[in-house]
């Protein structure tokens, strides 16, 4: 029934696909003061996406790999990732919790808006790190796989297929020099028949299981705090107050000012259906976090 | 899965016969395992609605423990007579429609009145494309509106058409049920009024629909949230004094 990526590409041109370079050399230079070409046209990423995928230079485009196996647009598109609020999701024993630090850029920004952590089926959830448009695109194919898989076998699609079929369709656009790849990562967590499942997917398509994970600024800080919870024995209600002391904990308060909270769950709490998590438990997991704060900067 | 196709839980076009119908293709189908009439009014909590719980193959009374009531996301309750398989496509409908919304995450919800209206939608293009849903549904439930909590109860038929009133019933229950209803139903009926009256229709449907078994649901929307009670019996009297000796004034032939 599914058709293999490669034919799938061939026939299909995605409408989101973004010619990533316009400008092609028509001979290897090897003189390096050529003057430097100008921008290429990057429709929907606009010039966030010019600086992500660095400047045309011959050597940097998709189709090149270096001699040393790297795809220098790959690696480009996981510095958007790293740039980006702190992901972070775990695996407690009754659920998976996720939670995000959605960088406020500005005071006229609504409240609530910008929603990084999507419902992708009754049961699974998923946390965008990166460009948010580009994590759109990944919210909404895994909407439609899941969708279409129930379709198809009457039951809801297991969490596993969904994070495979995610993991190919973000790897699919490193393949081909008519795409570029997603400038986002994606934390995947939900609740089915094997019980709670948490998957993070790359921008070059890898995706493993996870007991924890973490994308963004705060990635490396956020992974050493996870290791020291004891998540086997965690209840949701208490991961989520932990989630929260990590994502109040790593947050720059430097360098970005305000931040909002965006917390969600699957758990058997909540029916093992994924949802925004309460608003009272989000307030007091709030409290807890800043209290832990303080006391660290008590110290 | 084509890549350009959305995938959104409207996309009920239904019938996946091939726009080409060569000259000896029938597009017009007979309805197989029926369930009969549906009663539906509105009280003053809400609405409640009740069917038996029966599913006939023709004549035969086949299947006697068939929910023919759903609850349809947070403010609406589903009552189908008819065909049952095509009942059961819609309610999958439903569902995909229910879960893209309930996926957009952003406090809406959709109301009776919405699904209504996607309900209506739905059975007029089967109709125009001669490939009905073979049902008669019911539609009720309560939501928040501009003048506060509003209840809406509606029906909607195989053909498309659809109307809106404070009590329905379809199949049988057109004929035998409508009546007693008119004559009966007030404004903010208690629960208790409410589930009487609707005995009534259902005893009546009972002793005279010969495809209704004596085993009923019913079902009730209100703010809360649907309930939908489990099946129970009604009691019939056939003490008849025209019962006892049925044969003593025929005639017959030998």
């Amino acid at each position: 029934m599914v058709l293999s990526i490669r034919s799938r590409a061939r026939f299909y041109l995605p409408p989101y696909c973004v010619p990533a370079l316009i400008f092609f050399p028509k001979t290897h230079s090897i003189s390096r003061n050529k003057p430097k070409p100008p921008a290429p046209h990057c429709h929907a990423a606009g010039d966030a996406a010019a600086t992500v995928l660095g400047p045309p230079v011959s050597e940097k485009y998709l189709y090149k790999q270096l001699k040393d196996g790297r795809v220098f647009q790959v690696e480009y598109a996981g510095k958007a990732v790293d740039n980006s609020g702190t992901v972070v999701g775990i695996k407690c024993k009754d659920g998976i919790v996720l939670g995000v630090e959605k960088l406020v850029t500005s005071k006229m920004i609504l409240k609530g808006s910008n929603r990084r952590v999507h419902s992708v089926h009754r049961n699974t959830g998923l946390a965008v790190a990166g460009l948010a448009a580009d994590g759109r695109q990944i919210v909404a194919r895994a909407k439609s796989e899941a969708a279409n898989y129930e379709k198809v076998y009457g039951e809801p699609m297991p969490v596993k297929e969904l994070a495979d079929r995610v993991a190919s369709y973000v790897h699919l656009c490193t393949l081909y020099w008519w795409l570029r790849p997603f400038g986002c990562g994606v934390i995947l967590g939900g609740y089915d028949r094997d019980g709670p499942q948490l998957y993070m997917i790359e921008p070059s398509g890898l995706s493993y299981k996870y007991f924890g994970a973490a994308l963004g600024k705060g990635r490396q800080a956020a992974k050493t705090e996870i290791e020291k919870l004891k998540l086997s024995e965690l209840t949701c209600r208490e991961g989520i107050v932990e989630v929260a002391k990590i994502i109040y904990g790593v947050h720059d308060e430097a360098k970005d000012k305000a931040f909002e909270l965006e917390l969600s769950w699957v758990c058997d709490e909540s029916n093992r259906q994924h949802e925004k998590v309460p608003d009272d438990l989000v307030e007091q997991a709030k409290a807890a976090a800043q209290a832990a704060l303080e006391e660290m900067d008590a110290d | 899965m084509a890549w350009q196709q959305p995938m959104d839980g409207s996309h009920a076009s239904g019938s996946k016969v091939a726009a080409a119908d060569g000259p000896g293709t029938q597009r017009t189908q007979y309805p197989y395992v029926t369930g009969t009439s549906v009663i539906a009014l509105k009280y003053k909590d809400g609405v409640i609605m009740a069917c038996d719980t029966g599913a006939s193959y023709g004549s035969t009374l086949r299947y006697k423990s068939v929910e023919r009531i759903k609850a349809v996301g947070k403010h609406s309750l589903i009552g189908a007579s008819g065909e049952f398989s095509d009942f059961q496509e819609i309610l999958r409908y439903l569902d995909e429609l229910t879960l893209s919304d309930h996926m957009w995450d952003d406090g809406n919800s959709l109301g009776p009145k919405e699904v209504h209206s996607y309900l209506t939608r739905v059975m007029y293009n089967r109709r125009n494309k001669f490939d009905p849903l073979w049902n008669s549904l019911v539609l009720g439930g309560v939501k928040k509106g501009p003048k506060g909590e509003e209840k809406y109860l509606g029906m909607v038929n195989m053909i498309g058409t659809h109307f809106e009133e404070n009590h329905i019933a379809t199949g049988f229950g057109n004929h035998l049920a409508i009546p007693i209803l008119r004559a009966e139903w007030c404004e903010d009926m208690t629960f208790e009024e409410a589930v009487k009256l609707v005995e009534k229709c259902l005893l009546v449907l009972l002793y005279r629909d010969r495809s209704s078994i004596n085993k009923f649901q019913i079902a009730k929307i209100t703010t809360e949230g649907a309930t939908i009670y489990p099946p129970y019996s009604l009691k019939t009297h056939w003490g008849f004094a025209a019962f006892e000796n049925p044969s003593k004034g025929a005639v017959g032939s030998w």
